[in-house]
């Protein structure tokens, strides 16, 4: 090290306001008032939408009152649908995070706080709309009735699985439900949900694509490749990036959202930035209806910024308590999705207190039964199981064997 | 038939496949307009419009990325790396991501996307417009690595190429895409018309992938080159007097083993040539093949004639440069052993 010089400078390393021990710390934290913001033409220019990389779109307020004009008027039995799907993810993810830890599973991944994301936003596309999700999207399959009992295969990489014991758990894959395998290598899907959007409008389909990554992994080369390209060839593409404050250990400052927002990326892109309460099924599901009628009318990417909190470990090799208070996902100020729904939903009469509990308790039962299924198939275990036979370990590396591939699996004795 | 450059032969390639299938497009850095900084997509722009044929932003991490997502539409994209130099933005798109869509979505999706770059030296283009990096491609499970050596080739293992259901690399030896280079830099160099493998024919055709190409029958030792090396070891062979049999490999991966196998029993002695780096390369991995294969048919120790394990460098170029003296006195000591 160099002695200090009287101009020294010094390194700035962004640090969260709290960690563990700490008292979770919001103050400070102003958001526009539930339906303050005005929901602009979705023909707008571009250059006269910049102002909502800055504010956040709200519809609900604290008590479940739907406010102001981007409140997406869905049918009750829609939004029943959708407090349905939350449950069972929730259902779903709480069971499988478990079988992790009995030792059924190698790895799993919640999406507990984020469930609105996916659900609403699965409600808003099209059903053939093709999704690009990063690893914690498993609520696009469940609102897609994708088997819940594939999923589960695929977590016990088990005989049914679907991916063939090839992949770690959560990285599912189903291209009839418009669901691109799961990567993993973080924001891989981005350019390739550009790229995909690029298709269909080159060969003038009417679907879109839709991507979603963390906003840990906007700082990859990748998501700017995509949002360049999304920009130039005015792909039908939304870009969601999930604002869940945290990328395992690391807050969100550390990605480059101390000064700015994850939504403002889009400003110098000349792409759209909605900055929305992530945690607001309806707002959610009224940015992403919103994105998707823009883009359907050949008028190019939205990005979307969904401004909500991780409120479990990164994964099932996380222990969050070791980096941030653990109560502050208690204290987010913009609550739980899904209690937030259900209020809504009491308040306009449309659910009551008792259909909740009723729902929640059908959505464990479900999950109960299946999982029974699934581990009746099998579960991860040191021995792979019979279906996945040494040879098939060969398979699918190329459409058809090559001799190399072949000596090699035949060395095996398979 | 017609006589053309492998310019011309590639750019008739890119044609014949975009004008039997509507799902093939190409992109790259001055693709569309300008045709290429080397002109291999001339003319196709005006011909197809700019939807099929377009420029990109300087972004190869983009250029592969999106190319994934269109071949996983159902398309054939064709992208132009500007240089091979230029692909290290891409490989994760490509290593990760285009190479193992099918293993890892169990055969639900696939990326049936060729990725074009010119590569090689011998163009005076210092380290960042001269690199061979084919090992870096023929290391990973899922990508065919394919270099052809003339036009007629150039044309049928790119329309191969393009056909193939999985993601091929394609890369051009840029040194030869006007003619074809025998390694000796000061004499006069002649043009792709004197050469017999200029005539292509106008329409399409293949050149399966996997087959090697003997394009120099001899009994005295084999030698195992690609791209540019194919005609700098025909140049060795006739200046040796040394009766060497020349193996173009021209596919790489998956390679033609019987082709060499065949070979190598034959002659019982081996030179590999490449112009990338030594270690770890291409050739090493061919040695290990010899070797396991042809072990007790050996009669001399197997000799690589490579590029140093340098970067390329620009004034000592033809130092760097696998010629036919290096090239020889590889064959000359195989020949004692």
């Amino acid at each position: 090290m160099s002695s200090r010089k009287s101009n020294a400078l010094d390194l700035h390393v962004p640090a969260p306001r709290a960690r563990p021990g700490d008292k979770p710390d919001f103050s400070g934290w102003t958001f526009p008032e539930p339906g303050d913001t005005p929901r602009p033409d979705v023909d707008a220019p571009s250059m006269e939408l910049r102002e909502y990389a800055y504010g956040l779109i709200r519809v609900m307020d604290m008590d479940g009152n739907a406010l102001g004009p981007w409140t997406p008027h869905i049918a009750p039995e829609t939004l029943r649908r959708g407090i349905k799907y939350m449950l069972l993810l929730r259902a779903y993810d709480e069971r499988m995070h478990r079988a992790q830890r009995q030792g059924k599973t190698s790895f799993y991944m919640q999406s507990l706080g984020e469930e609105a994301i996916s659900i609403a936003q699965t409600l808003a596309l099209n059903p053939d709309d093709m999704c690009f999700p990063s690893y914690r999207q498993q609520g696009i399959l469940i609102a897609r009735d994708y088997p819940l009992v594939d999923m589960m295969h695929q977590i016990y990489s088990n005989a049914s699985d679907p991916m063939r014991g090839r992949q770690l758990p959560v990285m599912y894959s189903s291209k009839k439900d418009g669901f691109f395998t799961v990567s993993g290598n973080l924001a891989t899907q981005v350019p390739q949900a550009v790229g995909w959007a690029m298709a269909s409008a080159y060969s003038g389909d009417g679907r879109i694509a839709s991507t979603w990554l963390g906003e840990g992994s906007t700082a990859e080369g990748d998501f700017h490749a995509a949002m360049t390209f999304a920009a130039v060839y005015k792909a039908p593409v939304i870009i969601n990036v999930v604002n869940n404050q945290w990328a395992i250990s690391s807050f969100q400052g550390i990605a480059g959202g101390e000064n700015t927002t994850f939504a403002a990326r889009g400003v110098g892109y000349g792409i759209p930035p909605l900055r929305v309460d992530g945690n607001d099924f309806l707002a959610v599901y009224a940015v992403t209806q919103w994105a998707a009628e823009r883009a359907r009318a050949n008028l190019g990417p939205t990005l979307i910024e969904h401004f909500s909190y991780r409120a479990g470990p990164h994964s099932t090799s996380d222990d969050p308590a070791r980096y941030r208070p653990a109560d502050e996902g208690r204290s987010w100020p913009l609550g739980d999705p899904i209690a937030r729904l259900r209020d809504h939903l009491v308040s306009i009469g449309e659910w009551s207190e008792e259909q909740h509990r009723a729902a929640q308790e059908e959505a464990v039962e479900t999950v109960r039964t299946v999982g029974r299924e699934a581990e009746k198939v099998g579960v991860l275990s040191t021995d792979a199981p019979a279906t996945h036979t040494r040879a098939s370990m060969f398979e699918d590396v190329y459409k058809e064997m090559p001799w190399h591939l072949r000596e090699q699996r035949d060395e095996t004795g398979a | 038939m017609a006589t053309m450059t492998m310019i011309q032969a590639l750019n008739s390639a890119l044609d014949t496949m975009m004008d039997r299938d509507p799902s093939v497009l190409t992109f790259g850095e001055d693709v569309g307009y300008f045709g290429g900084v080397f002109k291999v997509t001339e003319h196709l722009q005006k011909k197809y419009g700019p939807k099929r044929c377009f420029d990109a932003p300087i972004n190869e991490n983009g250029i592969a990325g999106v190319a994934i997502g269109m071949a996983a539409y159902g398309l054939r994209p064709v992208i132009e790396i500007q240089f091979a130099d230029y692909m290290y933005p891409a490989y994760d798109q490509l290593v990760s991501e285009a190479a193992r869509l099918r293993y890892r979505s169990a055969n639900d999706f696939s990326a049936p996307l060729t990725v074009r770059m010119p590569y090689g030296g011998g163009i005076r283009g210092g380290q960042t417009h001269s690199q061979s990096p084919e090992a870096l491609f023929t290391h990973v499970a899922g990508l065919k690595t394919v270099i052809p050596s003339t036009p007629y080739d150039a044309k049928g293992l790119l329309i191969a190429a393009i056909e193939e259901d999985d993601p091929v690399i394609f890369m051009e030896p840029k040194r030869i895409y006007n003619g074809p280079f025998d390694g000796f830099h000061d004499r006069q160099v002649s043009p792709w018309s004197k050469h017999p493998a200029s005539e292509v024919p106008e329409g399409y055709y293949k050149i399966p992938l996997g087959k090697a190409n003997i394009v120099r029958e001899g009994e005295a030792l084999t030698i195992l080159a690609y791209g540019t090396m194919v005609h700098v070891a025909l140049a060795a062979a006739e200046e040796s007097g040394i009766d060497a049999e020349v193996i173009d490999l021209r596919t790489l991966l998956p390679v033609d083993i019987e082709t060499i196998e065949a070979s190598v029993s034959k002659t019982g002695r081996c030179v590999i040539v490449h112009e990338a780096t030594r270690t770890s390369g291409y050739g090493a991995e061919l040695s290990a093949l010899v070797q396991e294969r042809c072990f007790y048919k050996l009669e001399a120790p197997i000799q690589r004639v490579t590029g140093y394990d340098t970067p390329y460098p620009h004034s000592l170029e033809w130092e760097y440069f696998p010629t036919p003296p290096r090239i020889i006195k590889a064959m000359r000591r195989v020949m004692e052993g």
